[in-house]
């Protein structure tokens, strides 16, 4: 049901009814087509895309590089998850290249990276080294562009 | 003092669209379904290219026929899709769009009072330039009930010891209608037993849906040689304003329509030539993507029409559907007006697309579907108050 999940991806309020024109689904098969994605754990959840240039909480957001060593035993997966676990990690990805987690972190302050960074991330055993880099202005987040183009006007009928 | 007209043109009509058109400027605030080009900006990496290729400072005339780059990709990716190889330097030419393709192609192979056969409903330009090109205009037409596709039987019949060419559009401007290959294998038949050749504008091609398979009459062995096959940008890549189109065929035609295009044009713009090459080689997964989301539009539209008791036949390409409104008691045009007026919605008057088209009415689903559903939901209520009011009479 890619197409499902496409129409819900890009936008996940579109009323059951459109889905269901759409697909050329009944409105019912939809809705059991749905609940049966999130009861799989296909969909985990929905959540709004906001604009935190318009909607400024001072809070900060920073992605960090984490080198690793891994486990004989589990590789880095046991550590990758007690580092997601931390509430202030908003996502966590193993990744190939010259560091192995990215994670990006979302606290009140600088203090407060700078705590999590210290006193927790550093002191896991496994951990090697972090590198810090801290967002100062989102352009395009989660496919949704935070400056809204213009949309360039066209002829009201053509052939 | 009043200058002469020439005859030919005084005597062509306007486009029912542009009339049609004039009414709606007039107004602010419409939901327009009337547009026949995409409602996406030509995607990003196209756009890229072409200022890429500015900054480079490409900005001269290019031979006449167009890039050489260009067409080797157009010939290397007809040949992918369509399954016929033309050779890129002398088999293919760049043209301002589809609409001057078939001009010159038309202007290449007519003499005065030859005939030209096209399915109706068609693409508003097709009887007028077959008159401006000196040529007789046979409409061929087409019905609801056959799915809009045209029977090799009726084109038989409708042939005269001056027919010349036949014209053919799918999936086809106003219908959505697309061709079975076995029917255009028919037709095909038809042509090479009566000599006549194919004109066929194929600019829809991209945009066939349930996961069919587009098939060109180029393709079917014997056809080639008597086939002028036109396509473009427009459509596929949402580059409608970059008026790149392009013309596979064989070698003397195209020396003969060189002849036209040089004089009157000269070459087609740079810019968009270098664009285009960058939507042929590099543009698929693009316009995958919009053909997707055309679909999901189209699934929407046709069942809305069929839900407020407007029979809606399901387009198979394209991205229009031509519900049938005669069971309303208005002709197009009056159904299409009052809609503007009463409802704030601008719809094309099936009439615009020759005589066969009166009774529907195309609406385009190349429009955000927020604003087809508000659409639908306008002309939900002006057919009920349409029937209201027949009842009341």
């Amino acid at each position: 049901m890619q197409a499902l999940i496409d129409i819900l991806q890009k936008n996940a309020l579109t009323p059951r009814e459109d889905i269901a024109r759409m697909l050329d689904l009944s409105v019912e098969q939809v809705q059991a087509e749905i609940a049966r994605l999130e009861k799989e754990g296909i969909i985990l959840g929905y959540q709004a895309i906001v604009n935190h240039n318009k909607w400024d909480t001072d809070s900060v957001t920073a992605v960090i590089e984490v080198k690793i060593t891994p486990e004989r035993d589990g590789g880095f997966d046991r550590i990758a998850a007690r580092i997601a676990k931390f509430e202030e990690v908003q996502a966590c990805y193993l990744m190939s290249g010259g560091y192995d987690l990215l994670i990006v972190l979302e606290a009140r302050n600088l203090r407060a990276v700078a705590a999590f960074v210290a006193e927790k991330l550093s002191t896991v055993e496994a951990v090697q080294s972090t590198a810090t880099h801290f967002r100062l202005k989102t352009y395009k987040e989660n496919g949704a562009f935070h400056q809204v183009e213009l949309t360039p006007e066209r002829l009201a009928v053509t052939p | 003092m009043s200058i002469r007209i020439a005859d030919t043109v005084r005597e062509i009509p306007r486009s029912g669209i542009r009339d049609f058109f004039e009414v709606v400027q007039t107004m602010g605030d419409v939901i327009s379904l009337g547009i026949g080009e995409p409602d996406f900006a030509t995607p990003w990496h196209i756009r890229e290219a072409a200022i890429y290729s500015l900054e480079k400072g490409r900005t001269g005339y290019t031979s006449n026929l167009g890039l050489p780059r260009l067409r080797r990709t157009i010939s290397d990716y007809v040949y992918n899709h369509f399954h016929v190889r033309y050779e890129p330097l002398s088999e293919v030419l760049v043209s301002i769009g589809v609409s001057e393709a078939i001009d010159i192609a038309l202007r290449a192979l007519l003499n005065p009072g030859d005939e030209v056969l096209y399915h109706e409903p068609c693409y508003v330009s097709y009887a007028p330039s077959i008159t401006l090109a000196g040529g007789v205009a046979r409409a061929i037409p087409t019905y609801a009930e056959d799915n809009f596709i045209l029977k090799a039987e009726a084109i038989e019949k409708a042939i005269t010891p001056k027919t010349r060419v036949l014209m053919l559009n799918f999936p086809t401007n106003p219908t959505g209608a697309a061709m079975p290959p076995e029917e255009l294998e028919e037709i095909a038949a038809v042509c090479i037993k009566h000599d006549i050749v194919v004109l066929t504008d194929e600019i829809y091609s991209e945009l066939t849906y349930d996961g069919k398979q587009h098939f060109s009459i180029a393709a079917v062995p014997g056809m080639k040689e008597r086939t002028v096959l036109l396509h473009g940008v427009s459509k596929a890549y949402a580059m409608t304003g970059w008026r790149i189109g392009f013309v596979c065929a064989p070698v003397e035609l195209i020396e003969a329509m060189m002849k036209i295009h040089q004089y009157s044009i000269l070459c087609a713009s740079i810019m968009g030539q270098e664009a285009a090459v960058e939507a042929l080689e590099r543009g698929e997964q693009s316009m995958v993507s919009m053909r997707r989301e055309y679909e999901l539009r189209r699934n929407y539209i046709v069942r809305g029409f069929n839900d407020l008791g407007l029979e809606c036949f399901r387009p198979r390409g394209a991205f229009y559907v031509f519900p049938k409104i005669s069971t309303m008691g208005l002709s197009s045009r009056e159904f299409s007006l009052r809609l503007l007026r009463e409802k704030k919605v601008a719809v094309v008057p099936g009439s615009a697309f020759g005589p066969s088209g009166e009774g529907h009415v195309r609406c385009s689903y190349a429009t955000a579907l927020d604003q087809i559903k508000i659409a639908i939901e306008r002309i939900g209520e002006f057919c009920e108050e349409l029937r209201v009011s027949e009842a009341a009479a």
